[in-house]
């Protein structure tokens, strides 16, 4: 091999000092300089550790493994239950929460606003008071959606009597959960909890719930990696913009409404409820995301991030060979817009489970193909592609079956590398709402924000040292 | 403190020199924010107390007349900084600049070859990457630890591959100058160096005598420590003697250790090719034997590769200097007043400097140097010369916070103007290094100095000889003829190579 360098073309990638590569040039050699920086923020024993990761064989197989799993997944929306019946060893007086794991004390105001609502609703407490009381008394279990592999998006909280999405992966049989979506304005997810609020998830528990569960099982439920799909070429990025895709399910799921022998007045708010909310959708991507996350979860080596969750203090990410591990870093602030009246002083950190649709190579990775939120981020559709290109660089692969029309309907980039993040510097790009940090204001404005590098770092510390 | 901006030390030296430039600024130094860095900015007085370090981010501080124009000042660098590169143009959209080594793959993916020159703690990281992606490295940084350096290269050679370095200042693959490297004729001579500026002599001899290279391989100082055991050098003779453009092997190091001299002097005689070794300051005839040549300088190491790849007859190298030199000594030595004794040395490469305190040693006795050849000849204070005084200003002692010698020339200029008042000094013994990574114009930055230091000279009715051998080729992008006919001009006797000037010097000076 020594001998074939000096039969081939010398070309040389520069790491360091960029007169070396000019010098290269000038020459007649080929020349690549990198704009490189210390990785792992110059920590140098992770730098060190992260060196060994790169391309050894046995992570790289592992990854094929995660990786395969994570693009085989087919993931079918199949019905809705109580929690307490769809997921399984849920407590009964347990409340999930999104993000990584909390204590009462520590959880931002949005996120108490949602667990006292949810006290109130459960029936737990008479109340805000005594809500309040019992939150802080420790006798209601806390724990995150995720280690009951739900994800809910802004405090993501559900408790044992909410109506959820049950999403099964036909490929490996694993299923996922998610809450239903409110609406904007005063809603749980948002910290408000007054009657209107809880009147509401009365009725998504009583009517929507078995409405859309009598809707889906005739239907033998509704694949939705396709509905993504479509709605990917239809503007959506299927996180922040879900209009497109709501529309698309609203379609599959009417014909079988009218065939239930649901009462007409129910009939009419059902399909009311869902027309008038662009994000009726949302919730059911981010368990459709998780599905196909969580069965690539639990592959030894591989460093395939699983979640990336923020619970409004802390943001969070698992990674496939790390096991039950959340790797956290204080939540970012989200640059953004604004609602008229509010300001960035107004907002809460980085709050919700749904960046695992960034997790799973939609949201932010797929900006390009949502020029039409391009502006909450103060940028171009020039810019959004770029966003997407840059997730390229921090991906293992494509997703064939998610393709962008901006982008000359290339594949999206999908499955997060820890190692390549941590080595590029890259951190994740993430589109989400911004909650305002009081209980109960609902939603402030929208931006974007980057997952923070140091989670990804931890995680590099923690992988498994490979064999070779 | 700019946030996450990272920066090579040279560009944020000649950007500090830019900033030091600002009207009413006296000094300037941007530097990323790491431990050792913040240290030296409080020694010199720029930060009042250590800030806590974050090395990825990037820290200016300046002084000047008043805050007005310090304020400016950072203004003006934070805004150079963070200027976005100039896009495209075209309305497309902006990518990313390859970040990391793998990403570099990614954009050109037939890449054999990893140059690795980032800060000493973060080189062997990339040189891991590089190395378990199957390129080639050549690490030029230093400060990398053995404990570093020996995993890497036991992974090299497991796989095939070759670590030249860590600290391998040059090299020249396939016709390609790597690092500082000059621009040498193509030929039949392969070199393996374990010393930087000793490459650059041999190859730029072997251009100046009318010969070629083939390829020319750094290893690095540490290598062919008992530690490491050669494992580069003997990589090196082993691909060497498999190539066919390859008729004559050239080594020079450094004596080794005994046991990893062995096995270099082994694998070099299983070459079956003509193997020419310059272990400098060991006794040649130790080493000769067989295929083996021993020779006792890197000229005569150049001039012996040089005739064997002609195929012609070895002949014995003589220590006497060459006649056309011989002449030069008696006019030299009538312009010395009787007070004017001692040479002093003033060097930018470090094996220059070695080999003149070596031959200095077999004619004057005592040589007082910061790279001594015994412990008491170390020099007390680096800054003060005494009696004869070699230095060499490529030490880490002179280079901390600042370039290089060889490319920047104040630190040298003044030493030379400071030797110019001593009436004991004679001799101003320099050498002039050309190639990629020097000064574009050494020449233009000695010149001035060297007329100052006539002009100090002159007034005490002194004269001072100046001596010196430049180190380059025709093709270099300084240009070899220019640079000497410009050093002559200014008075400096130029000799071919190292070995001579310091020849010179000795018999001037007896």
């Amino acid at each position: 091999m020594i001998n074939k360098l000096f039969e081939q073309e010398l070309q040389v990638i520069n790491v360091g000092l960029s007169s070396f590569a000019e010098s290269i040039r000038q020459t007649g050699g080929k020349s690549l300089q990198l704009d490189w920086r210390p990785p792992a923020s110059g920590n140098r024993a992770i730098g060190m550790k992260l060196a060994l990761l790169v391309n050894d064989p046995q992570v790289e197989a592992a990854n094929r493994t995660a990786f395969e799993r994570f693009l085989s997944a087919q993931p079918i929306l199949i019905g809705v239950d109580s929690a307490r019946n769809a997921i399984p060893h849920l407590g009964e007086r347990m409340l999930l929460h999104a993000g990584p794991p909390l204590e009462w004390e520590r959880m931002c105001g949005p996120m108490q606003g949602a667990i006292i609502g949810a006290i109130l609703y459960e029936g737990w407490a008479e109340d805000h008071g005594a809500a309040r009381k019992l939150a802080a008394s420790g006798e209601i279990a806390f724990a995150p959606c995720h280690h009951f592999g739900a994800v809910g998006p802004m405090s993501g909280v559900i408790s044992p009597s909410m109506p959820v999405w049950i999403v099964k992966n036909q490929d490996r049989g694993n299923l996922s959960f998610s809450n239903m979506n409110e609406g904007l304005g005063k809603v749980l997810r948002f910290g408000a909890n007054d009657a209107s609020v809880l009147d509401r998830l009365r009725w998504l528990e009583t009517v929507l719930g078995p409405a859309m569960n009598a809707a889906l099982r005739p239907l033998g439920g509704v694949e939705l990696r396709p509905i993504i799909a479509q709605a990917l070429h239809m503007g959506d990025e299927c996180h922040n913009r879900n209009a497109a895709a709501s529309s698309l399910l609203f379609k599959k799921l009417t014909p079988a409404l009218l065939k239930t022998d649901l009462p007409s007045s129910d009939l009419a708010r059902v399909l009311e409820f869902m027309a008038g909310n662009d994000h009726f959708f949302l919730n059911i991507s981010m368990a459709c995301c998780k599905a196909m996350l969580d069965a690539s979860h639990g592959v030894e080596h591989s460093t395939l991030v699983t979640a990336m969750a923020r619970n409004g203090v802390e943001f969070g990410i698992r990674v496939s060979g790390t096991g039950d591990a959340w790797f956290t870093a204080p939540a970012p602030t989200v640059a953004g817009l604004f609602f008229p009246g509010y300001s960035q002083a107004d907002a809460a950190p980085d709050l919700g489970d749904s960046a695992i649709t960034e997790t799973a190579g939609i949201g932010g990775f797929a900006m390009g193909a949502a020029p039409a939120i391009v502006q909450f981020v103060g940028g171009t559709p020039q810019d959004a592609i770029a966003y997407t290109r840059e997730m390229y660089h921090i991906t293992m692969g494509i997703n064939g079956g998610f393709t962008l029309p901006s982008l000359n309907f290339d594949a999206s980039p999908a499955g997060i590398d820890a190692r390549k993040v941590v080595d590029t510097g890259i951190a994740p790009v993430i589109n989400t709402g911004i909650a305002h940090r009081d209980a109960g204001m609902g939603q402030v404005g929208a931006g974007i924000t980057r997952a923070p590098l140091a989670c990804f770092e931890q995680a590099v510390a923690a992988l498994g040292q490979p064999r070779s | 403190m700019i946030k996450n901006l990272y920066r090579d030390s040279v560009s944020l030296m000649q950007f500090s020199e830019k900033l030091r430039a600002l009207e009413g600024i006296a000094q300037a130094s941007a530097v990323m924010a790491t431990e050792n860095n913040i240290g030296l900015l409080v020694e010199a007085g720029l930060l009042a107390s250590a800030v806590p370090p974050s090395p990825n981010d990037l820290l200016i501080v300046v002084a000047g007349r008043d805050e007005a124009s310090t304020g400016a000042a950072l203004d003006s660098a934070e805004a150079m900084l963070t200027a976005k590169a100039a896009d495209a143009g075209d309305g497309g959209v902006r990518r990313v600049i390859p970040r990391s080594i793998q990403m570099g793959l990614e954009s050109m993916p037939s890449a054999n070859l990893a140059l690795i020159s980032t800060p000493g703690e973060y080189a062997a990281a990339e040189a891991r990457k590089a190395l378990q992606f199957g390129l080639h490295v050549m690490m030029f940084s230093d400060n990398v630890s053995m404990e570093e350096e020996i995993p890497l290269k036991q992974y090299a050679r497991a796989h095939d591959l070759f670590v030249m370095g860590p600290d391998c200042g040059t090299a020249i693959i396939n016709g390609i100058p790597l690092g500082f490297a000059n621009v040498v004729r193509r030929g039949n001579i392969g070199v393996v160096a374990a010393s930087g500026t000793g490459l650059q002599q041999v190859t730029s001899l072997i251009d100046r005598f009318g010969a070629g290279i083939t390829q020319a391989i750094g290893t690095g100082g540490h290598d062919l420590k008992s530690e490491v055991g050669g494992i580069t050098m003997l990589q090196g003779i082993e691909a060497l003697a498999k190539d066919k453009a390859t008729r004559v092997i050239l080594l020079v190091s450094k004596p080794p250790s005994p046991d990893v001299m062995w096995n270099v002097l082994d694998k070099a005689s299983k070459s079956k090719k003509p193997v020419v070794v310059e272990f400098i300051g060991a006794d040649p005839q130790t080493i000769t034997g067989g295929n083996i040549h021993g020779v006792k300088t890197l000229e005569d190491a150049a001039r012996a590769a040089v005739l064997l790849s002609k195929g012609r007859a070895l002949k014995r190298f003589s220590n006497a200097l060459p006649a056309k030199y011989k002449s030069l000594v008696k006019p030299a030595q009538k312009k010395l007043k009787k007070g004017q004794k001692y040479i002093r040395g003033l060097f930018s490469g470090g094996t220059f400097c070695y080999e003149t305190v070596l031959l200095l040693r077999e004619s004057l006795g005592s040589v007082y140097s910061n790279t001594p050849i015994k412990k008491e000849e170390k020099i007390p204070d680096v800054w003060k010369s005494q009696e004869h005084t070699v230095i060499d200003l490529g030490d880490d002692l002179f280079t901390q916070g600042r370039p290089h010698p060889m490319i920047d020339f104040r630190l040298r200029n003044e030493r030379i103007v400071q030797e110019a008042k001593n009436p004991e000094t004679a001799v101003i013994l320099l050498d002039i290094v050309l190639g990629y990574g020097s000064n574009m114009d050494p020449a233009g930055e000695l010149v001035p100095a060297i007329r100052q230091a006539r002009k100090i000279a002159a007034k005490a009715k002194r004269t001072i000889v100046f001596i010196g051998s430049v180190c380059g080729t025709d093709s270099d992008p300084q240009n070899l003829s220019r640079q000497e006919a410009r050093l002559r001009e200014a008075g400096v006797i130029l000799t071919d190579s190292n070995a001579q000037a310091a020849r010179l010097a000795a018999a001037i000076v007896s």
